[in-house]
């Protein structure tokens, strides 16, 4: 039994120890907002927060995580797309087929809580692990000087 | 109402209630409904529903992959109902032979068609629709058509105050016939379509709320990996079914078409029990198949003779001149759609349910063995009557989704199990068993004389997507070479169409997303050759091309062609019509130990009459990184058999990083309509590479430049 807390809620799960995060989040708990593409940390589709910080569900067993450690997902940022950065991606039309925008949002919000005016190379380096196949960039760039507030 | 259920109860709720509805839901851009109860009466076709509080639900028949048809749809039919877009909400269809693809015949989304293909159609079912509201509200005034208008959803009754909202009038229009014919508005009336309204489908894309495939939770479902042979066209000879049982959560191991499936409670219990099975293969007889001798074959191949495509002048006749010469090649590439390849069935005695991201939902022809509904229909054992497709969000297409290998597998699956299976692909998997873009080699020999070409004489080896016609070649692997568009006295085109074990598909703009790497940068090469520049070169060669020449000039001037750049980074340019569309590129870049960096992309397309514009500068930005990531890093290398790259690590994908800026210009045309989807993809290669010959005096001709 492993006792995670997710968006502010105990969950208890019965999985094997090596069973990444994402998939007990996906198929254990239901919260799909969280994809898989890659299995290998080098896409950032299944990105959530660990105690803030960006992290790679996919190569995170569950094994290693404890009560004490908070889980953040995208579910847990707003169920109505309120969140400030949510609404500037609604606002800039990032998306395009959807997939890698959970990730590409939880990324941009764990720069911008640490970094409220990112500079361009500060989002280069914060989102170079977020792969988006349709190409979405310039336009993930643009929501997030938006979000920031930045003037650009 | 929508809010109150969670998203697994929407899909287990959906299960029952209809494709429809399950899929309304998944995508959550129905609005919220007022107070008091609901109806919607007025169906008056399978387009659109408009409901007693003035919403109007339009039926989409495409499978959105990113490219926008979620809102293009609904604003063709919005446009002519003349209905406010907030009140518009979109729902998927179902499989059936109302939602074929009028440019195909068939259901299924690609070939950059759809608003070339609906756009009359989904005009007149939202005009029908608003005809049979006008009637109602005239009766109920008992006043003359004509003495009534339309706005923003209502009825308004000319010269007076009276109005009735479609809501009150869609019991009413109901019980009206369909009229048979309508007027369609003029377009300088236009409200919705040619506007940049926002995308139905983007909030749900901003909470994880989309349902792509992969989300897919049916009650009782187990989750199977596949096992198959590495080699193509290998199959699997002996394995372990003992060990993989022998994984906790592991239910099943089933042989099925493509390999032994391996079905667990959850993907990571069928991953751990796929590695059990330790299957060993017969590799069949592709297993020494090789890049090196693909390349050697296509070389020995470009210089016979070949299938004609075209010939005009003296065709290939030495002329007077100064002649060059050139080979050209590019690999295999996958799609790399960011989520894996994935299907949910549930095969039951008299019924199939099927859930997935697909792009070919019916093709009662069978050209490609069927759809989806077809495929169903064949693996279950029943009829296509007892077939439920459910077409869910694709989380990217490309091409891929309308080989419907997976789906089998999901069918496949569930049928040999008797409960709901999902099927999920790893990233390996779908890398390494894609049906993949073909290599491709081209040659050229072009002669100039007086600063202008008189002789073009180019044979391409490319394998084949779908079988040409006897004694003929696919159009795909000569597209944009057999119609190029400069005008040269002696041409002669030539292609073949090898085997080469390898399978290949539709990958973003198909043909084009090669020939036009090949033939603009050939044309590259003559222009240096005649010491001219490469834009003046092109130009002076299009008199019978206009839409060509007319995006050529715009993305020169745009892009500030012939003015000055920093030390270090020179322009290149190129043109390419796809899809009924004509785009031209100007890309800006710098080399930085030997990798080029892209800084700038200026972007002019010609695709006749718009729906919307974000929706095209968007595809336009989608399909540059699209072919810039080939250009740069896209390569499936074949060793053994099979493909050598197997994840983002080995096969790379363009990052933030490198994002160029891209400047998308829409020319103001009334010409005849083309896609968007992919005609941004093609130019991008040849433009990058003849800046890098502007730059470094170095010409690249064969693909990746990195590796
Ligand atoms: S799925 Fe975790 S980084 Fe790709
Ligand atoms: S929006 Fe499709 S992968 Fe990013």
């Amino acid at each position: 039994m492993t006792t995670l807390r997710i968006n502010g809620q105990t969950h208890t799960v019965d999985v094997p120890e090596d069973t990444p995060l994402l998939w007990v989040l996906r198929e254990t708990l239901g919260m799909t907002g969280t994809k898989f593409g890659c299995g290998m940390a080098l896409c950032g589709a299944c990105t959530v927060h660990l105690d803030g910080e960006a992290v790679r569900s996919c190569i995170l067993a569950v094994g290693g995580l404890t009560e004490d450690m908070e889980i953040r997902t995208i579910e847990g940022l707003s169920d109505d797309g309120s969140h400030p950065v949510q609404q500037a991606w609604i606002e800039e039309q990032v998306p395009q087929c959807g997939y890698c925008q959970s990730g590409q949002i939880m990324s941009a919000v764990a720069l911008l809580e640490k970094n409220g005016n990112p500079s361009d190379s500060d989002i280069d380096a914060a989102m170079a692990g977020n792969i988006c196949r349709c190409g979405t960039y310039q336009r993930i760039r643009r929501a997030i000087h938006k979000a920031s507030g930045g003037a650009r | 109402m929508t809010s109150t259920f969670s998203r697994r109860e929407f899909l287990v709720t959906g299960i029952s209630a209809g494709a429809g509805l399950t899929i309304a839901m998944q995508l959550g851009c129905s609005p919220a409904g007022p107070s008091g109860p609901v109806t919607t009466p007025f169906v008056p076709n399978a387009f659109l529903k408009v409901s007693t509080d003035g919403s109007v639900t339009v039926v989409c028949g495409f499978s959105e992959m990113g490219q926008g048809v979620l809102t293009a749809v609904p604003q063709l039919v919005a446009e002519e109902l003349d209905v406010e877009w907030s009140k518009v909400s979109v729902e998927q269809s179902p499989a059936g032979e109302a939602y074929f693809n009028p440019a195909f015949g068939i259901q299924g989304t690609g070939g950059s068609s759809m608003v070339r293909g609906s756009w009359t159609q989904l005009r007149e079912a939202g005009a029908k629709a608003r005809a049979m509201l006008v009637t109602a509200a005239a009766a109920r005034w008992g006043v003359s058509i004509d003495e009534c208008r339309t706005e923003a959803g209502n009825v308004m009754r000319r010269g007076s105050r009276d109005r009735l909202s479609y809501g009150d009038l869609a019991e009413e229009a109901a019980s009206l016939p369909v009229p048979e014919t309508v007027t369609l508005k003029d377009p300088a009336d236009f409200l919705i379509l040619g506007k940049a309204v926002p995308r139905l489908d983007v909030p749900d894309k901003v909470t994880g709320k989309a349902g792509f495939g992969i989300d897919v939770q049916v009650p009782g479902m187990l989750v199977a990996v596949v096992a198959r042979c590495p080699v193509f066209g290998g199959k699997a000879a002996r394995w372990d079914e003992a060990a993989a049982l022998a994984v906790p959560g592991v239910r099943h191991v089933v042989t099925i078409t493509s390999g032994v499936a391996v079905v667990a409670d959850g993907y990571w219990a069928a991953r751990k029990g796929r590695d059990a099975l330790a299957v060993q293969w017969d590799e069949g007889s592709n297993a020494a198949q090789s890049s090196a001798r693909i390349s050697a074959e296509l070389a020995s191949l470009v210089r016979r003779k070949g299938i004609e495509v075209r010939r005009e002048g003296a065709g290939s006749a030495a002329q007077a001149g100064t002649t060059v010469e050139a080979v050209y090649e590019v690999p295999f590439l996958a799609h790399a759609c960011m989520e894996p390849m994935n299907a949910t069935a549930h095969v039951e005695a008299d019924h199939v349910t099927f859930w997935g991201p697909i792009q070919f939902q019916s093709d009662p022809g069978g050209a490609f063995g069927g759809g989806a509904r077809e495929m169903a229909a064949r693996i279950g054992g029943v009829s296509t009557d007892q077939v439920t497709v459910h077409t869910t969000m694709l989380g990217g297409g490309f091409g891929r989704r309308f080989f419907l290998d997976f789906a089998a597998e999901a069918l496949e699956c569930s049928k040999a199990t008797g409960t709901p299976v999902k099927v999920v692909w790893s990233r390996e998997d779908d890398v390494q068993h894609d049906f993949y873009r073909p290599a491709s080699m081209a040659w050229f020999r072009g002669t100039v004389a007086d600063g202008t070409p008189v002789s073009w004489v180019n044979r391409v080896a490319c394998p084949a997507i779908l079988p040409g016609p006897p004694g003929g070649l696919d159009d795909s692997s000569v597209e944009g070479l057999a119609n190029f568009p400069y005008r040269i006295p002696n041409v002669l085109v030539e292609g073949h169409n090898p085997a080469l074990g390898v399978p290949t598909g539709f990958w973003r703009s198909v043909g084009s997303s090669q020939n036009a790497f090949f033939s603009e940068c050939f044309i590259d090469e003559l222009a240096a050759a005649a010491g001219k520049d490469p834009f003046e070169f092109r130009r002076d060669l299009l008199d019978n091309a206009p839409r060509h020449k007319r995006v050529l000039e715009t993305a020169a001037e745009r892009a500030g062609w012939g003015t000055p750049l920093p030390e270090g980074r020179a322009r290149g340019i190129a043109v390419a019509e796809s899809f009924g569309s004509y785009v031209a590129q100007v890309a800006e870049v710098s080399m930085n130990d030997g990798v080029p960096r892209v800084h700038r992309v200026v972007v002019a397309i010609d695709c006749g009459p718009i729906v919307n514009p974000d929706i095209i500068a968007a595809q336009m930005e989608s399909g540059v990184v699209f072919g810039l990531t080939a250009a740069l890093y896209g390569k499936i290398a074949i060793e053994g058999g099979r493909a050598v790259q197997a994840n983002f690590d080995t096969y790379q994908m363009l990052r933030v990083q490198e994002m160029p800026v891209v400047e998308v210009h829409i020319v103001p045309s009334t010409d005849a309509q083309g896609g968007v989807g992919e005609p941004g993809t093609p130019p991008i290669a040849p433009a990058v590479v003849n800046a890098i010959a502007a730059l470094t005096g170095e010409r690249i001709r064969r693909l990746p430049i990195v590796s």
